[in-house]
């Protein structure tokens, strides 16, 4: 059986709670996430999506409703909020302008040694995450400052992997990357998955991007949770998430295309295989019917 | 936390203070400084106590605000009644023992004092809530504009001064971001000894200076792109006019001046 990891019960939170501007960031969320699962976050600018991610490592508090880690409350005692923090590791937007040592093995090994880690063990976190990110050991020497762009992104996602968290949050990793940073930071992702068996959420605004690496798909619209549940069950709902203002996959675009231009095929595809067939299968019939 | 800082803060709104002039918003405030030192027993005091509530009430700007700038200076005008209370002697002695004597005058010297620095906050704070802070430094610019005949750059200050003041909202959600991302590594700002709270803000000083530096160069970089060169034969979009109402404070406030002065003469001085 699935086990839960993490769980959100009717998650609401109030930006300048009390005052005449208060706005509510995310309404009434609740959500289970399964272990091993690697879920997809997507919605577009403004619909609370990072706001649901400070709430599971507990950086905003809740305003209404609870966060449940493990089954407990992560709230239930203040003294726990770190450890939270250790099993739950969230790697926010831009992470590259948290970087501050004068060396990649110090920054990457800054988590680590907030939790009182051995020096061995240390070491030996800190080379297993530069190597998930795909740098070898010659950048352990190297300043932050001095890497590209990309490579400061990895070496980010580096110091959050290096706590082993439970579940690694990853809030819009592939931004302000070229088309060879994105790709690059996508595999990471699958390959961490995979050798860690880890439970990974992924917050983007791309559904390219999502729909290529996640099992399942979380849409929010507007502060409310649209749809949770798998990429295929997500994307039979194509015409109401080009309405939320998401910019679907273009093979998808295609096939809703063609669909409003009175081919019947389906709309929920996303990948290329997919599409080979399905484009088949209209060929085969039309041939058909010609005959 | 950091949100609470009020300084140079401005509170939206368009009443009678907020379309002031804001050389004249500048001028009345030094003015105001001036009269309430001048101010030397309670009748003169609480004419400008009134000016002051009369000031607030026409700047629509809530109660709630100035108690915001007033909590941080509590401290201090405790200290200065406390001290005034302990040694002004004269009046009537109220309690006598041992070395502490408390007087009447004492009483009422600890009271003007305290009634005084709320004054004062109160009127600075409400040009900074009713003033947008480009329109201040612009104003400041303008009012020391004569300086400039002794070569002090006036232009390059005032601007330093907008930037300063421009970046001060961005540079507070640079170190709250920054906050949260090592938060989200374990780093832990609220427990331990002095020294490892002092170690402890390295991971967000470093961070928020490489960022500040960077965005420094990119804006003088977008500056230059723009040709920008300094104030000379620079002409400015708006324009800053004296209007009625201007004036009409002005001659409030001269009047105010006479009043103390009179009040001051009739009624001699507490202090």
């Amino acid at each position: 059986m699935d086990s839960v990891v993490l769980e959100t019960k009717e998650l609401s939170f109030l930006y300048s709670k009390g005052t005449s501007s208060e706005v509510a960031a995310i309404n009434n969320i609740n959500i289970k996430i399964n272990k091993g699962e690697l879920v997809g976050i997507i919605g577009h600018t403004g619909s609370g999506k990072s706001t649901l991610v400070e709430h599971f490592n507990a950086i905003l508090k809740p305003t209404g409703g609870s966060v449940f880690l493990d089954g407990n409350d992560i709230w239930q005692d203040k003294k726990n909020i770190r450890s939270v923090r250790f099993k739950v590791g969230v790697c926010f937007q831009y992470p590259e302008y948290q970087l501050f040592e004068d060396t990649v093995e110090k920054d990457v090994a800054f988590g680590p040694k907030n939790m009182g880690l051995s020096k061995n063990e240390i070491d030996l976190r800190v080379r297993e995450a530069v190597e998930y990110v795909g740098l070898d050991k010659s950048y352990l020497e190297k300043s932050p400052f001095d890497l590209s762009g990309g490579e400061k992104r990895r070496v980010a996602i580096a110091g959050v992997m290096a706590m082993k968290p439970e579940v690694l949050v990853l809030d819009e990793p592939c931004a302000g990357l070229d088309p060879i940073g994105r790709k690059t930071v996508l595999d990471l992702i699958v390959s961490y998955k995979e050798k860690t068996n880890s439970t990974v959420i992924v917050v983007s605004h791309s559904m390219e991007d999502i729909a290529k690496i996640a099992t399942k798909i979380l849409v929010m619209n507007e502060s409310r949770l649209a749809y949770y549940d798998t990429v295929r069950n997500v994307f039979s709902h194509v015409s109401e998430l080009v309405s939320m203002g998401l910019d679907v996959p273009q093979i998808t675009q295609l096939f809703l295309k063609l669909k409003n231009a009175g081919y019947d095929v389906r709309t929920d595809i996303y990948t290329a295989d997919e599409a080979e067939k399905e484009l088949l299968k209209l060929l085969k019939r039309r041939g058909n019917n010609a005959q | 936390m950091l949100s609470d800082i009020t300084i140079g803060q401005y509170y939206k709104g368009d009443s009678f203070v907020h379309r002031l002039d804001a050389r004249m918003k500048i001028i009345l405030t030094i003015l105001f400084i001036v009269i309430i030192f001048l101010c030397k027993n309670f009748l003169s005091l609480s004419l400008m106590l009134l000016l002051t509530v009369i000031s607030v009430l026409l700047s629509k700007v809530p109660f709630k605000m100035f108690f915001k700038s007033i909590k941080p200076i509590l401290p201090i005008i405790l200290f200065t009644v406390i001290l005034n209370i302990f040694y002004i002697d004269g009046g009537t002695t109220l309690v006598s023992f041992r070395i502490i004597t408390i007087t009447t005058k004492g009483i009422f010297t600890a009271i003007f004092m305290a009634v005084r620095i709320i004054c004062l906050i109160m009127c600075s704070s409400l040009l900074t809530y009713a003033t947008v802070p480009t329109a201040l430094t612009d104003a400041i610019e303008r009012l020391l504009s004569p300086l400039g005949l002794l070569h002090i750059p006036v232009h390059s200050l005032a601007m330093m001064m907008t930037l300063a003041l421009r970046f001060i909202p961005t540079l507070i959600e640079e170190i709250e971001r920054i906050m949260n991302a090592q938060k989200a590594r374990g780093a832990d700002f609220e427990s331990g000894k002095f020294m490892d709270r002092v170690k402890a803000m390295i991971p967000i000083l470093i961070p928020l200076f490489v960022s500040a530096f960077r965005r420094a160069y990119e804006l003088s970089f977008a500056m230059t792109c723009r040709c920008y060169h300094g104030g000379e034969g620079r002409t400015r979009m708006k324009q800053m006019k004296l209007h009625s109402g201007d004036f009409v404070s002005l001659g409030v406030f001269a009047v105010s001046l006479a009043g103390v002065i009179v009040l001051n003469h009739y009624f001699g001085s507490l202090i």
